[in-house]
């Protein structure tokens, strides 16, 4: 039997079983070819990303025999674990007891493991797969002779590097060990990834250079979980289950110095459904009344359907949160409760609603500010944006940029109707909403040319007035363009902002 | 006036208003002494309750006299339901710098309807980080009574935040704000470099409800270095104008 995977050419062997390799199949052969030479293959399809989650479970797994746990992901296809046993083969009698133990651990998972303990990662890994017996220890100051026999492709190189170090007439390590060295180097200068250097390998296998593990970090999850004795369907129980669960889930929290940035609570129907709700924090928090009040008029939302009988609330984002300490009054800082603020906030009325202003460096105004959702902390080029500290000291001026802006801004601009004086003068009247104005004070214009590395060629300038009608009300109105830019017909009027 | 343009009279600008006196920041003395000594005291504290302030659809007036009254530090929150920002748009940062306020600790708010908005000013005032809680409701939405306006009041009072109910073209139905103003522009001062532009803001206020203030009408500037409001009288005294008159044509 094999497995086989979609290769360039139609489908490939990706790994096969050990009588199918008795047989002569090969990986990376093709399906095909090995139909035609044994007829009675059975072929099934290879799921690499199950395997890979597989081989993920079973590095946290595998910390039964070490603390330090590393998935092999050197060779394509080619899967293994890598357990750092340094100092704690004692603790199960010995490293060839413990290798036995390895062995009876993964027999008893249905798997097939082949151990090999050696000094360094390139040794036991190819003792592992090339070594003649299933386990073996291999001390300090065998390596060298350990390895001598086995082929140049237990050095994990790839494919290629093996063919040409294969025409080269070196098939054993120990040919290879002979070759001087400075050769070796002059000939493999040019290889950049490590499978493809057979002198950095070599070098790793024997330990003259050293290749750190590393292990994958245990995420653990943080949640609570309640099974009720009574399947409840009503909000308020709901609220009363909330509140125990937050209790727990801030305990654990605060044990490993996180705080959630999002939580989950998910009611386990008597049906068999899931019903969950969600609220996100812009700040890391671990304050279960400040987290229970954002589920507030969110648990409406939850369909209990028969009840439910489970209920779980996992933090899905976390950050880390040391202890802080309170200030003198005993309180929080005005920070904390900012974005406690915020975070109410948007769990009622939803992160687009709550913003906000980001200035960044345009002479468009629309551009100029925009608004953002307040939840998301800033993080760009510091270029582009204009430091906000910087602006109330340059304002002092009455004639800054600042004066002539409106308080605000319509958005999009509104289109109006203007009477003028003359083509590129200041408007007489317009007429917006159905309404006339009867402008009595203009200045301007104030040009903004258009920002023809972002815009379309056809983007025309903008004169920019202020004007004040009848009644003292402000307008700030531009018109889009000028009579003979060749940018299109008339020029066009928008108002874009009132002020105070 | 072309002699004027020649050599600018700058003072005309902040010492236009004679009679009135600036609004004091020290809260402890609430009253309006009218009609005594000789000019009119207007002693205003900065409000620290909710205040109503009513302005006509386009009129923006209101906002102006709003943020002359915010304290100069601290984050805002400035809500609007979904007409208002229709109707009279977005507020605009860098233009709140001109009263003194920082866009970087603006956080705006667009709230889908009146009860909303009311729920996030609230809220808002129970934060105490906040120096100043603004609120936009266009017209007359039902849930805008006695009852919404006396929590947000009692909120205002009980965090020491100053709230401005800002009411675009509604009718000063019953209500439990603590001042209660209609707000509305005037012709601006002139410009004191360019007659026919629009010099500094000018407003017409009028209070016509207050606890512990006496009701009136008054002529409003907003002086910038000061970070204060400056109250004249509604109609100014015809020899007050005259002499500065003389004065601004004397001067060129």
């Amino acid at each position: 039997m094999v497995l086989a995977r979609e290769g360039r050419h139609g489908p490939v062997v990706h790994d096969a079983s050990r009588t199918a390799y008795a047989l002569g199949v090969r990986q990376g052969a093709r399906v095909t070819d090995m139909r035609a030479l044994f007829p009675a293959l059975r072929v099934e399809p290879a799921n690499e990303q199950a395997d890979a989650a597989d081989i993920a479970e079973l590095t946290h797994w595998c910390r039964r025999w070490c603390p330090w746990v590393q998935a092999d992901t050197h060779t394509d296809g080619a899967h293994g674990l890598l357990l750092d046993v340094t100092g704690s083969g004692h603790l199960f009698g010995g490293e060839p007891v413990m290798a036995g133990d390895i062995v009876t651990a993964f027999a008893a998972l249905g798997l097939t493991a082949r151990v090999a303990l050696a000094p360094t990662i390139g040794s036991a890994w190819a003792l592992a797969r090339h070594g003649h017996t299933g386990q073996s220890v291999c001390p300090a100051a065998d390596v060298a002779a350990a390895l001598s026999p086995l082929g140049v492709a237990a050095l994990r190189l790839d494919a290629d590097t093996t063919t040409l170090l294969a025409r080269l007439g070196l098939k054993t390590v120990a040919a290879l060990m002979a070759v001087p060295r400075a050769a070796l180097i002059r000939r493999f200068r040019q290889a950049s990834a490590p499978s493809a250097n057979p002198v950095l390998r070599l070098d790793q296998a024997l330990g003259t250079v050293p290749e750190p593990l590393v292990a994958a970090e245990r995420r653990l999850r943080a949640r609570s979980m309640r099974k009720l004795a009574e399947p409840i369907a009503d909000v308020e129980p709901v609220a009363h289950v909330l509140a125990d669960l937050l209790d727990d889930l801030c305990g654990q929290l605060a044990e490993r110095d996180l705080g959630a940035r999002r939580l989950r609570l998910a009611g386990y129907r008597l049906d068999g459904g899931v019903s969950a709700v969600e609220v996100a924090t812009s700040r890391a928090s671990r304050d279960a009344g400040h987290l229970k009040r954002l589920f507030e008029g969110r648990l409406e939302t939850l369909d209990p359907g028969s009840g439910f009988e489970v209920m779980t609330l996992e933090a899905t984002g976390r950050q880390d949160l040391p202890a802080a300490q309170q200030n003198l009054a005993g309180n929080v800082d005005e920070e904390l409760a900012l974005s406690c603020l915020i975070d109410r906030l948007v769990a009622r009325l939803g992160n687009g609603a709550v913003r906000k202003a980001l200035l960044q460096g345009s002479h468009i105004p629309e551009r100029a500010e925009v608004f953002v959702p307040a939840s998301v902390s800033i993080s760009g080029p510091v270029s582009s944006m204009i430091l906000p500290d910087a602006i109330p000291a340059a304002c002092t001026s009455s004639l800054s940029r600042e004066e002539a802006m409106p308080l605000r801004l319509l958005f999009p601009a509104e289109d109006v109707e203007v009477l003028h004086a003359v083509p590129e003068g200041p408007p007489a009247r317009f007429r917006w909403r159905r309404q006339n104005h009867i402008v009595v004070r203009s200045q301007g214009p104030g040009r903004i040319a258009p920002e023809w590395w972002r815009e379309k060629s056809s983007a025309r300038l903008r004169d920019y007035y202020r004007v004040e009608d009848k009644e003292g009300r402000r307008f700030w109105l531009y018109r889009e363009g000028l009579p003979d830019d060749g940018r299109g017909g008339a020029p066009r009027w928008f108002i874009h902002g009132l002020d105070a | 006036m072309d002699e004027n343009r020649q050599s600018p009279d700058l003072s005309l600008v902040h010492d236009l208003p004679v009679h009135g006196l600036p609004v004091h920041d020290n809260g402890s003395a609430m009253r309006i002494e009218a009609g005594e000594a000789a000019p009119d005291m207007v002693f205003l504290p900065r409000p620290t309750t909710l205040v109503e302030l009513f302005a006509g659809a386009r009129d923006m007036s209101a906002i102006g006299f709003a943020l002359a009254q915010v304290p100069r530090h601290g984050s805002v929150l400035w809500v609007q339901d979904r007409m208002s920002s229709l109707e009279a748009g977005y507020p605009h940062g860098r233009a709140i710098t001109r009263f003194g306020g920082n866009p970087a600790q603006l956080i705006h708010v667009g709230a889908r309807n009146c009860a909303d908005a009311l729920w996030t000013m609230e809220e808002g005032l129970r934060c105490r980080s906040l120096s100043c809680v603004i609120g936009e409701i266009w017209g007359d939405p039902r849930a805008l009574d006695f009852t919404a306006t006396k929590r947000l009041a009692m909120r205002a009072e009980q965090q020491g935040t100053p709230a401005f109910l800002i009411r675009f073209g509604a009718a000063a139905n019953l209500s439990a704000a603590r001042q209660r103003w209609r707000i509305a522009s005037l012709p601006s001062v002139p410009h004191p470099y360019d007659d026919r532009a629009p010099g500094p803001p000018c407003w017409q206020a009028e209070l016509f409800r207050a606890r512990g203030l006496k009701p009136g009408t008054w002529m409003v500037h907003y002086d910038r270095t000061a970070h204060r409001l400056d109250f004249s009288a509604a109609i100014p005294d015809p020899a007050v104008v005259e002499a500065q008159r003389h004065r601004s044509s004397s001067g060129g």
